[in-house]
């Protein structure tokens, strides 16, 4: 099969990469860029833990095909942290425990700053509408909703 | 369609460990001679914390400050055998395997600090700041590094320990039948709260409240998100998941995460959760572990809830829609129970 060349923006970066037709964009970051920071859940849209932003907004990379990327701007969790300090999001779940086996987290970092990035001061039923479409096992979702919330109000009184 | 709200509860009783005696773990601990520790396991930590409680019980133990404890996991290669993470039993069978391999390595640790510092080792006590000292004359002191250096380099003592938990069998008597199936036991009474739709048969959380008692709580916080996480699995199981869900041939089974149910951040309620601490006689610092039983009680109290609210017992997991409609259709309609 040919090789598509493809040109975009990761985390701030210019990256250029050969892909195969058909190529998703979870497969062209994990194995082509070597960030790992998406995870592979589902493969079809169900668990959000492949969540990345394109241009700002929430997308699945694994239902995302790579090609449609280029020229754009994909933000992933390796690009959150702000040098070497934490994001606020990502330091307010720590502080709420809002991980346990950690698969979901980067999926669920992912919602909460698209919604923080749009909402800085969303309500707790913005917070489970920007999560609905991540899966979480361990931790029952509410230390991850008063985290996102957490880190909401922490940006507001800053 | 009406709306109905229903109470129910439920208390359990769960066992540490498999039943019946044995299931064993082992633990190995060994100083480097930068005076830090590491604490050697194949069991696995899946995100309970396993790691950050073992590590807590060596220190402790050591009496050095739980920043000098490394924990290694999830190594069967290279690491002693574990029975695994399951049963409730890391806390309890490994915590108790890590305290048993530190309190030996202590006990090196101590007769090599007393070499050093030409005393008996019995005289001498651990600052839990990395110093050991002889009692009573903390200025006759000596740093944890300094005693790991001495020992590497010219004691020729290991400062480790080996450890290893196995509950004793328990043999049926054959005059009574009597046996004792476990050493420890936790213990949880959750009241929930639900509201059961008799047009739709669906059944929304409305709140629960619980009292969990699980020995001495070694980590509150890693306790507390445990049961918050857990319950919700109690949730979970008792309304929603299932591999097979309604059909008997599984070629209608659920392939992927959008068919296979599970509750999301909006069917979640609040939780108000006790903590009780007794600590247990057999557990590492009295902790007993509080794994499977945060999801036990919602179960049945989930069910006894829906029974209060529209008069249907389901006695089948999960509790779907289908089955409550079914339910109530059969006996005539719904028939709300007196609210306790």
């Amino acid at each position: 099969m040919t090789k598509i060349p493809l040109q975009f923006r990761h985390n701030g970066r210019d990256v250029a990469i050969f892909v195969d037709g058909g190529t998703n964009l979870l497969v062209a970051l994990r194995e082509l860029i070597g960030d790992m920071t998406p995870k592979f859940g589902c493969g079809q849209g169900g668990c959000g833990t492949c969540s990345v932003l394109i241009d700002g907004e929430l997308h699945l990379s694994c239902l995302t095909l790579a090609e449609t990327v280029a020229g754009r701007a994909v933000e992933t969790l390796d690009g959150m942290k702000q040098g070497p300090n934490l994001h606020p999001l990502q330091r307010a779940f720590a502080d709420n425990f809002a991980a346990q086996c950690g698969y979901c987290t980067p999926g669920m970092l992912m919602a909460a700053k698209a919604l923080l990035d749009r909402n800085s001061s969303p309500s707790r039923a913005d917070v489970i509408e920007a999560i609905s479409g991540n899966i979480c096992r361990c931790t029952g979702y509410e230390p991850i909703i008063n985290a996102i919330l957490a880190a909401a109000g922490g940006r507001a009184s800053a | 369609m009406t709306r109905h709200r229903g109470r129910g509860m439920a208390s359990i009783n769960y066992p540490i460990g498999m039943n019946l005696g044995g299931d064993p773990s082992q633990a190995l601990v060994h100083s480097n001679p930068s005076g830090k520790f590491t604490v050697a396991l194949s069991s696995i930590d899946l995100g309970q914390g396993m790691k950050s409680v073992t590590r807590q019980i060596c220190a402790e133990t050591l009496g050095v400050p739980v920043e000098d404890v490394y924990v290694d996991t999830a190594d069967s290669d290279t690491g002693p055998h574990c029975m695994g993470s399951f049963a409730s039993r890391g806390t309890h069978r490994v915590g108790n395997a890590v305290m048993a391999a530190a309190r030996e390595a202590r006990g090196v640790m101590m007769e090599a600090a007393a070499e050093e510092l030409e005393v008996n080792a019995a005289d001498l006590e651990t600052d839990g700041r990395g110093n050991i000292h002889v009692k009573g004359a903390p200025h006759r002191s000596i740093s944890t590094k300094d005693v790991a250096i001495a020992a590497q380099f010219r004691q020729g003592k290991t400062i480790s320990g080996r450890g290893i938990f196995l509950v004793p069998l328990s043999d049926v008597d054959p005059e009574t039948g009597e046996m004792s199936p476990a050493t420890c036991y936790a213990h949880a009474c959750l009241v929930a709260e639900v509201e059961v739709d008799d047009e739709t048969g669906e059944v929304a959380m409305v709140r629960m409240d619980s009292a969990y008692e699980l020995g001495r709580a070694l980590n509150p916080r890693l306790v507390e998100q445990q049961l918050v996480g857990g319950a919700w699995m109690g949730v979970s199981h008792a309304l929603y998941e299932t591999p097979e869900p309604y059909y008997p041939d599984p070629v209608h089974g659920p392939r992927d995460f959008v068919e296979y149910l599970m509750p999301g951040p909006g069917d979640i309620c609040p939780h108000d959760i006790a903590v009780l601490e007794r600590p247990a006689p057999d557990g590492p610092f009295g902790g007993k572990g509080p794994g499977e039983m945060c999801a036990n009680p919602v179960l049945p109290a989930v069910a006894n809830a829906i029974f209060n609210a529209v008069g249907v017992r389901i006695d089948e997991l999960p509790i779907t829609p289908e089955k409550v409609l079914r339910a109530i259709k059969a006996q005539g309609g719904a028939r709300p129970q007196a609210r306790r």
